[in-house]
């Protein structure tokens, strides 16, 4: 069926099954966890952030293969970024994943995140998608309780 | 503290004699929500532990009250009041009858089972259990027969307590007859649990709790759908259930209360119908069961329950419950034979409800693919949070069969089931 497939992309089921950056840095200066209350969805994200930039990126916990694979990709878009740049990919990838148009103008693509459009068919899982992000943002704006996407 | 990881193997039975009697598809002409297409696919519904559906009698009933006797109940003078409130009151003697109380009287309407049993917690619970008191729970709760208690341990300084569980999901009798003790001051168990399906023996722990005079509150929310249930049989202080998982009404349901125990509790909201009379100085209580019933009820959805009630009578409930099991055995010896899967909840005593996770797939995305296939299932911790820490686990997928659903949709779920394997392999 092809909205599954939408969903359920290879490059997605591939990050569920070998999440990158998957771990904890030894030495972060941020970080957040994240809650889905209704799904028990878990996420602890770690930050290594110099100055202006993020330097390094890191989550554990446990969750779908929609919130897992955003997460190890939402890690690999944001190594090197500047925290500017981060605030617009997380708008970027809300947008796609909410069935939004793109706002267009300056700042980094999303590039292989755009994978996730397929979410915005699926309503019910777009918290799973936007967790990892929201926690991210937590993270960098130095709160560090959980957040939830419910 | 692991479930074991042998999957127990039900061996595929032939359809059980009553079964021949029971004809399911007559009972599915009556649920006009169950003859539609979802998502390009005939609707298979498996989430009866969610909330079941309606038959045509329960939509009917509730359509004529609006229709044609619409009016408040208890106050008014007139024939459309007069009818309210004979039809409102005609409902809870149909409930008492069904779940065998004495009086009328004991049968209190609420929202549902969470408010019968916060109604016990802010009651009889503030009046009785002090410092040093405790309250008896299980493992398998319900976060709605814990989080009330553990509100009010917190506020009185008790101390809220759980029987533990095995394996396979049953109460573990012995642990529990030790936990009873003199500062018992309440046992809250749950009858069939949501997530396991295991079917607790209710009477016996009643007994053993009624030898030191502790009272017993049921979370029927599960059972009374599913097999016919007597509180006084079951020696239950207080039972509390939902009209929307017996096949009535949403925002609607039920506490049953033992006359003496209700009659000693104080009221809980306070406002009109549940008065005799107000002063500025002083009010005094309506008798029961009206001092627990604050404010305009919810009169549709009483007279909705009352028609549930008539139609699960209607219904040959021995044959009903064999069916049921039927399915449930049959889903567990289908989804249980899948590779990579494990059941959760394998209690010798259980019906409804087929728990289970599938190695390496998240409950979350078994749920979405079912759902593409017109399958609707639950996916999550089924507000059993504590239950699936016992089997450290994030969450399960619960397929739960009611007395409408075929084996031919079991089948359906196992071949989506399958296909999600495919997706994730």
């Amino acid at each position: 069926m092809s909205d599954l497939s939408d969903l359920y992309q290879e490059l997605i089921l591939d990050h569920n099954r070998r999440p990158r950056n998957y771990g904890r840095p030894e030495t972060p200066n941020r970080r957040s966890e994240g809650y889905n209350p209704l799904c028990g969805d878990h996420i602890t994200l770690y930050l290594v952030v110099d100055g202006e930039t993020i330097r390094d990126v890191r989550f554990e916990g446990t969750g779908c293969a929609v919130s897992k694979a955003s997460a190890s990709m939402m890690t690999e878009a944001l190594k090197g970024k500047s925290l500017e740049d981060a605030e617009i990919l997380f708008q970027s990838f809300h947008r796609l994943v909410t069935g939004c148009p793109e706002l267009g103008g300056k700042g980094p693509a999303l590039g292989k995140l755009s994978v996730f459009s397929g979410v915005s068919e699926f309503p019910m899982r777009v918290k799973c998608a936007t967790l990892a992000w929201h926690t991210m943002r937590a993270a960098l704006e130095g709160r560090p309780e959980a957040v939830s996407t419910e | 503290m692991h479930p074991p990881h042998r999957i127990p193997v039900f061996p595929p039975q032939e359809a059980a004699p009553h079964a021949a009697a029971f004809d399911v598809h007559e009972i599915r002409s009556h649920f006009p929500v169950l003859h539609q297409s979802v998502r390009g696919k005939p609707l298979v519904y498996l989430d009866n532990a969610a909330t079941t559906h309606k038959p045509r009698a329960v939509i009917d009933a509730v359509s004529r009250f609006y229709e044609r006797d619409n009016s408040n109940v208890h106050r008014g003078l007139h024939a459309l009041s007069e009818r309210a409130t004979k039809s409102f009151e005609d409902a809870r003697h149909k409930v008492q009858q069904f779940i065998g109380a004495a009086e009328s009287c004991e049968i209190v309407f609420t929202r549902g089972t969470t408010e019968g049993i916060n109604l016990v917690a802010q009651t009889y619970g503030r009046r009785h259990v002090g410092p040093g008191d405790e309250v008896l729970i299980t493992t398998m709760e319900h976060h709605s027969n814990i989080v009330p208690w553990q509100l009010l341990c917190e506020e009185n300084g008790a101390t809220l307590r759980v029987v533990p569980i095995s394996d396979s999901g049953e109460l573990l009798l012995e642990e529990y007859e030790r936990m009873l003790g003199p500062r018992t001051r309440l046992v809250a168990l749950v009858h069939l649990s949501n997530a396991l399906g295991t079917i607790n023996p209710v009477r016996r722990m009643a007994d053993a709790a009624r030898a030191y005079g502790i009272p017993v509150l049921v979370d029927g929310a599960q059972a009374v759908a599913h097999f016919p249930v007597d509180v006084r049989d079951l020696g239950a202080d207080f039972y509390a259930f939902s009209g929307h998982k017996m096949f009535g009404p949403t925002g609607i349901g039920v506490l049953y209360g033992r006359r003496a125990l209700l009659e000693e509790m104080p009221p809980w909201q306070a406002g009109g119908d549940m008065i005799s009379s107000v002063t500025f100085e002083k009010s005094s209580w309506n008798r029961l069961p009206y001092k627990f019933e604050a404010g305009t009820p919810n009169i549709a959805g009483a007279i909705g329950l009352g028609a549930a009630v008539d139609w699960l009578e209607g219904v040959d409930r021995d044959a009903a419950a064999a069916h049921e099991d039927d399915l449930t055995r049959y889903a567990m010896s289908a989804i249980g034979s899948i590779p990579g899967v494990r059941l959760i909840g394998t209690a010798r005593e259980k019906s409804s409800v087929v728990s289970f996770v599938i190695t390496g797939i998240h409950p979350h995305d078994v749920g979405s693919i079912l759902d593409r296939e017109g399958i609707a299932i639950r996916a999550g911790h089924h507000c059993t949070q504590p239950l699936m820490n016992r089997y450290d686990l994030p969450a399960t997928t619960r397929v739960s069969p009611a007395l409408y659903n075929t084996r031919d949709e079991i089948d359906a779920a196992v071949r989506a089931l399958h296909k999600v394997i495919e997706i994730f392999r």
